[in-house]
């Protein structure tokens, strides 16, 4: 499943990502595998996306979400 | 200032780094560059307890020692390049204690180059609220460095953090976080020999950053780029196995050292107020009602303290004219100097408000949500996200805005950015709205609480944004992409703005403002009023003998003798001449050759407007009384019809003008010093320039 799948309110656990140069990018900002992510709330246009991962609120668009495998 | 101890302060963005940075520092700060790159660099004296001085130097924010940015490239250049002697003796890390793991991956990396480090754990107060306890001593401990608990904005532990800089260590102790050298075994070690690295990280990092490092010579970069095809070393695939490991090594830092509340996805204020601020519907309508306010107090709150200087400067002017023998010397203070500073410094109000305002949108967080919202409108039109602060800082000045665009990683999105960055309603032009607006808008209220003037303001502004999207979205499709985009950004807590903070920021800008503009200004002014007394050949000689004649004095007043001959000499001089040489381009757009005038000396600054203006109608001026620029445009006729100058199309054609043309020689500069080619800034003139022809043209045909 993708974490671009998910709704708001729900969380999953990051398993593999599918592009080497945006994981490298979400790696350092603390989102990286095994980590709890969730969907906290999606913008008025309904993208980007706001995840709340490693105790903060980290925004990225749904193409990279979709990025992001999860357990 | 003779110092002691270089002192680099590191860190994420938004963990109160810049607040701790003016706690250390006071007002003892000065800004100036990296050698060979354009990066702001932050500078300031701090007294130790021991009363040695540190020197101590703000680094840009960042996540990581891998730049993403322009500004983040500097960070690793200035703690691992020795050849300038620039590398600090001690770093400062800063760490948000309610935010510690994303901010330890800096820490770890930093603490891997074997600068002496101490860290300040900041925001411990927030930690403590939030149910997150850190056993300090052994956090410390596993670290190897000093920790100091500080909480900048409540301005608790400075002391204790200033007595950790003066004892520190002056040789790195901190403990090795991970392995180095296995992440790439070979190239490390190559290059560690063949470049004189002693550091394993230092080492890997060139291996990284080759490319964009200017330290190295073009011979270095090659070399290590035939290294990396020989150890078949992949960049990202190493930053990946490395920042993994660094994780790991965080966690079981974090496991050990902090404990947390087991309070999960308690609804935070920020949460709460997220809910409302982002919302599909009121989001937006909070957004606009947010820029309306700007714009109405823009107007309102700055009326009061503008007709207070205005007044001043009218009471100078007619000061001056009693005290200073009347005479070319009296003339240039007064209608060239003092009339050209009355035309900046009124507008300081105005733009303190919109900085103060633009600053506290910033510090509160609310500026990050506005990207958040706004990325995927911005993105269909070439833009990104995070091209809205620039876009919403240019309604204040273009010229930083165009360098925050450095936050931009993408390339395609940052170059429409900064074509489209000028179009954006700066506060120069303000001067010349407002004093336009004032002249053909009725001072009426619609709807009960909208001022019609506030409401054409705010209409210019509109259009300035509409603008700048419809230009960005045409060169969406101009423009080639070098690399993907990618929107990957922190939504930080929201704050209370600090005041401090807001109020420095209003002082500086302003400041700066008045310096910058003042200088362009005066020397404008001189110029233009040089100009305009002295004229071509005999002309002036020739117009005081033709009036000199029995039939001008005997049936003309001698007031409106002088009134005629003073404007036969201004249609004379240079100034004249030149206004007249011009006119047939302007012509069609309703402007007539005084306008000229302005038009051209505004091209340095937009703002000369107003001060030209007045030089160029105080000719018509009465002598006894001194008149505010407005009342002086307001009187002016045109000379065959008799009607007046500033109607309602020509003001408007004047201010489409103004809105689209390119007529800031500053920005011009920044626009090169940014993009490193003249063919940007020059493609943007004449784009500018050509949009601003057409506009004024339809413009005035249709108010006609």
């Amino acid at each position: 499943m993708k974490l671009s799948q998910l709704e708001i309110g729900e969380t999953g656990i990051v398993k593999e990502f599918t592009d080497l140069e945006m994981s490298v990018k979400l790696m350092e900002m603390g989102c990286l595998p095994g980590e709890e992510v969730r969907i906290s709330r999606i913008a008025p246009l309904g993208d980007p996306i706001a995840i709340s991962v490693s105790g903060y609120q980290l925004s990225l668009r749904r193409f990279e979400a979709s990025t992001i495998i999860l357990q | 200032m003779k110092t002691n101890i270089r002192v680099a302060l590191v860190g994420n963005p938004n963990t109160g780094k810049s607040t701790l940075f003016n706690i250390l520092t006071g007002l003892n700060q000065k800004i100036g560059n990296f050698p060979g790159v354009t990066v702001d660099k932050k500078t300031g004296f701090c007294t130790l307890p021991d009363g040695r001085t540190a020197e101590i130097i703000d680094l840009p924010g960042t996540y990581s020692i891998y730049p993403k940015s322009k500004d983040e490239s500097i960070v690793f250049s200035v703690l691992a390049d020795k050849s300038k002697g620039m590398v600090p003796d001690l770093v400062v890390v800063i760490l948000d204690a309610s935010n510690l793991k994303r901010n330890l991956l800096l820490y770890t990396q930093v603490a891997d180059l074997k600068i002496p480090v101490v860290v300040a754990l900041n925001m411990v107060d927030v930690s403590d609220k939030a149910g997150i306890k850190i056993n300090i001593d052994l956090f410390a401990k596993k670290l190897g460095v000093p920790v100091v608990p500080i909480s900048a904005r409540k301005n608790t532990g400075i002391d204790k953090l200033k007595s950790a800089i003066a004892f520190a260590n002056s040789v790195p102790l901190q403990q090795d976080t991970i392995d180095i050298e296995s992440i790439a075994p070979g190239i490390i070690a190559q290059i560690k020999g063949e470049m004189q690295v002693e550091n394993p990280y230092i080492a890997l990092q060139l291996a990284h950053q080759h490319e964009t490092l200017s330290y190295l010579s073009a011979a270095e970069s090659d070399r290590i780029e035939q290294l990396e095809r020989e150890h078949s070393f992949h960049s990202q695939k190493a930053q990946a196995t490395e920042t993994i490991a660094r994780y790991n090594f965080i966690n079981d830092l974090l496991y050990d050292t902090v404990k947390k509340a087991e309070t999960a996805h308690d609804e935070t204020i920020s949460n709460k107020i997220d809910k409302i601020l982002t919302h599909k519907v009121f989001g937006f309508v909070i957004f606009f009602a947010i820029l309306l306010f700007i714009f109405q107090a823009i107007f309102s709150w700055s009326e009061y303290p503008m007709s207070l200087i205005e007044n001043l400067f009218i009471w100078l002017q007619a000061g001056a004219a009693k005290i200073l023998p009347a005479g070319p010397l009296s003339s240039l203070i007064i209608d060239g100097v003092l009339a050209g500073l009355s035309g900046v410094l009124v507008f300081i109000p105005q733009i303190a408000i919109l900085f103060a305002l633009i600053s506290i949108l910033e510090d509160t967080g609310y500026m990050s949500r506005v990207t958040f919202m706004m990325d995927k409108v911005m993105r269909k039109v070439g833009l990104n996200g995070k091209s809205v602060v620039p876009l919403i800082g240019g309604f204040a000045c273009a010229v930083p805005s165009i360098m925050s665009t450095r936050t931009i990683e993408n390339w395609k999105d940052r170059m429409i950015t900064i074509m489209v960055t000028p179009l954006v309603a700066c506060s120069a032009r303000l001067p010349v709205y407002t004093l336009l607006i004032s002249l053909v808008v009725p001072n009426r209220n619609v709807w009960w609480i909208f001022n019609m003037k506030g409401l054409a303001l705010t209409a210019m502004y509109v259009l300035s944004i509409f603008s700048a999207i419809i230009v960005a979205f045409v060169m969406k499709f101009i423009l080639k992409a070098r690399e993907r985009g990618y929107f990957i950004m922190e939504l930080p807590v929201y704050r209370m703005p600090r005041w401090k903070n807001v109020i420095f920021t209003m002082y500086d800008r302003s400041k700066t403002f008045v310096l910058q503009a003042g200088k362009v200004i005066i020397a404008v002014s001189v110029i233009l009023w040089v100009m305009k007394s002295y004229g071509p050949g005999d002309r002036f000689a020739q117009i005081d003998k033709q009036y000199a004649q029995p039939q001008y004095t005997k049936t003309m007043t001698p007031d409106s003798l002088s009134k005629v001959i003073a404007s036969e000499k201004l249609e004379n001089s240079y100034a004249g001449v030149f206004g007249h040489v011009i006119e047939p381009v302007i012509k069609p757009l309703g402007f007539d050759w005084k306008i000229g005038i302005a038009l051209i000396s505004s091209f340095a600054a937009r703002e000369v407007f107003v001060g030209t203006m007045a030089t160029i109608y105080s000719v018509e001026g009465d002598a006894d009384k001194m008149q505010s620029v407005q009342q002086k445009m307001h009187e002016a006729k045109n000379p065959q019809t008799g009607e007046p100058v500033f109607t309602l199309a020509v003001a408007f054609s004047l201010m489409m003008f103004y809105a689209f043309a390119m007529q800031c020689a500053s920005t011009v500069a920044v626009v090169y010093r940014e993009t490193k080619d003249w063919r940007w800034p020059a493609a943007q003139f004449a784009y500018m320039t050509a949009l601003a022809y057409t506009a004024s043209f339809i413009v005035y045909h249709w108010l006609k």
